[in-house]
């Protein structure tokens, strides 16, 4: 329970940094009336939008504002066309997540597979071949990848429309590009942990026992090679939302990525705002439940915590 | 020297050569290439970077129709050379990232080694640091800093250092506390070594190579991050020039120019295999706990 306690708090701590964070970079880039507004503004209108935006009070008096109103859910209006930011935010939610959790999905299905057999047989032509392809996975650039994938698929044999989101065919190359990179390293990490697992003396006991290659397989090596590969998972959270932004800008995809590209373009404050605090907070609650599934998988995380070890 | 000495190294280099896997010597053999473009570049350019031609736009590289003999390889939007702004957009990519993981190890070198000298309090605040680093989608809050705080390079290099610096302070701190407790150090301190001797001439050069390997490692997710922000229009803006820039200036004319991004795609994606394959095997090189 302390030990549950102890990650919770360091949770929220570090979301009330990034909140800071976000907040104070922000506000020092500048006055956002002289960014939205016209140049050949008079400064008495100025004025009347800094009173407006509240901008004219000290910047602790702002800061206290802005923590109590995130707190209630108010995350402000978007400059550029005067709506709720965060209900303009959330619009696009389901597109991002079906975007993600398909790449996620594929880089799943494809790497821990891969990772698998390369690990059983390890040093032969399959082992040598797999890691070759996994290599050249994650070393291309998803926006090339991106632009290849249009040039052969959309251009060439036509095949595959280039951009949007209304069939399931505009999300083949989209989730494709993103999700290559990640199965490639899946791979990677499967097959290392994996040999781990495979050369540790709980596995001699297990064949001297006379248990067959698919039960040592299946109930000796994969629970015990998954702990490693579950910790990494939750840590590629904030890699597969960059990498979201990108591929979602290649294929003018209508998701988060897409909008903070363009918010951040008309320099609209309030949803760039409130697109980093929402992304900060998936990757918080990734961290941490990544965090809790260590501990539940493997108890001597759970064991050293108490003992105050790291 | 002799010339039987200088034979017997030249048959050490060969026979080191025939060792090393082909794909290493040719890793490393491009790396040499883009380090040598990354210094001498604007020597080699055969016009300058930002010189327009108007009457030879969008030329295409020599073997297809309408190239021309001026702009062997080709030609953008502008009639600006491509070869030239290849071999710039190659070092200011290259530059940046080297500054930029260079600078990251030190920052995270020295704070792992405070929070493991330190202890306590300065061990909890650097390893909060390092969370809270972790935990921030960092290509998004550098997306939004590039964005509003303008385009400085100074403020680029900041970003692109304090990228990837929170890994390196995990492991020194980590290496830092085992290595401390071994014999070495341990007579060393007994002799009465101050700690900064201790650490500086003892401790670091025992624990340089995982920091190497993680150096290799960083390198290529370094130059990613640089060319991603680039492509986004937010890292290097015309009329500076990276693989990044040039390449989401070239995705704009798939149709009629393809080469304008595969050209400066494709070396971006051969730098960052060459760096893999050189990093995957100098952790086999210098990690032989590590057996895969």
């Amino acid at each position: 329970m302390l030990w549950f306690l102890t990650k919770a708090l360091r949770a929220v701590i570090t979301m009330w940094l990034v909140v800071t964070f976000v907040f104070f970079v922000l506000r020092l880039s500048g006055d956002p009336t002289m960014m939205l507004l016209p140049d050949d503004i008079d400064e008495a209108t100025r004025d009347f939008y800094r009173r407006l935006w509240g901008l004219d009070r000290p910047i602790m008096v702002q800061y206290w504002s802005y923590l109590g109103a995130l707190l209630q859910g108010d995350f402000g209006i978007s400059f550029r066309n005067n709506l709720d930011a965060f209900q303009l935010v959330w619009d696009r939610v389901p597109k991002t997540a079906l975007l993600t959790g398909t790449a996620l999905l594929i880089s799943l299905v494809i790497g821990i597979p891969l990772g698998i057999i390369a690990a059983l047989y390890r040093d032969s032509w399959i082992d040598r071949g797999v890691m070759a392809v996994s290599v050249f996975g994650f070393s291309m650039p998803n926006f090339f990848l991106g632009i290849l994938l249009i040039l052969v698929f959309s251009l060439n044999l036509r095949v595959l429309p280039s951009s949007g989101s209304g069939t399931w065919a505009h999300l083949i190359m989209p989730a494709a590009t993103l999700g290559i990179s990640f199965a490639a390293q899946f791979a990677r990490y499967t097959r290392s942990s994996m040999i781990d697992v495979l050369n540790k003396p709980y596995m001699r006991t297990a064949r001297s026992k006379g248990a067959g290659p698919a039960r040592r397989v299946n109930l000796h090596a994969l629970p015990n090679a998954a702990i490693p590969v579950v910790t990494i998972l939750g840590f590629k959270v904030g890699e597969l939302l960059g990498g979201a932004v990108i591929t979602e800008t290649v294929f003018a995809w209508p998701g988060i990525g897409r909008l903070l590209t363009n918010s951040v373009a008309a320099r609209d404050l309030a949803v760039v705002q409130c697109i980093m605090i929402l992304l900060a907070l998936t990757m918080v609650v990734a961290n941490t439940l990544t965090d809790l599934a260590y501990g539940w998988l493997d108890p001597r995380v759970r064991v050293g915590a108490k003992a105050g070890a790291r | 020297m002799s010339d039987t000495a200088i034979q017997g190294r030249r048959i050490g280099v060969i026979r080191w050569l025939a060792r090393t896997p082909v794909t290493v010597v040719l890793a490393g053999g491009f790396m040499a290439l883009m380090l040598f473009v990354m210094v001498f570049a604007q020597w080699l350019q055969p016009y300058a970077f930002d010189h327009i031609d108007l009457m030879n736009r969008m030329a295409p590289p020599l073997p297809l129709e309408g190239s021309t003999w001026l702009h062997p390889t080709g030609t953008d939007t502008l009639g600006r050379d491509l070869f030239s702004r290849l071999l710039i957009g190659t070092q200011t990519s290259m530059l940046l990232a080297l500054l930029g993981t260079c600078l990251g190890a030190v920052l995270g070198v020295a704070l792992g080694f405070l929070a493991a000298h330190k202890g306590r309090l300065w061990d909890e605040a650097i390893m909060g640091l390092v969370d809270f680093q972790a935990a921030m989608p960092w290509f998004i809050v550098a997306l939004a800093i590039l964005a509003f705080l303008g385009n400085s390079m100074v403020i680029f290099i900041a970003i692109m250092a304090l990228y990837g610096w929170e890994t390196y302070a995990r492991i020194t701190r980590g290496l830092v506390l085992s290595a401390r407790e071994q014999g070495y150090a341990l007579a060393v301190r007994g002799l009465g070594a101050r700690p900064r001797w201790i650490y500086l001439r003892h401790i670091l050069p025992n624990i340089a190579g995982p920091l190497l390997v993680q150096l290799t490692v960083n390198f290529p997710s370094t130059i990613l991050f640089e060319t991603s922000l680039s492509f986004l229009g937010l890292g290097i803006r015309p009329p500076m020039t990276s693989l990044g820039q040039m390449l989401g200036e070239g995705r704009d004319y798939p149709i009629n120019a393809w080469w304008l991004a595969v050209v400066p795609g494709m070396t971006i994606f051969f730098i960052t295999l060459s760096m893999s394959i050189l990093g995957d095997w100098l952790r086999g090189k210098l990690d032989p706990s590590l057996e895969d």
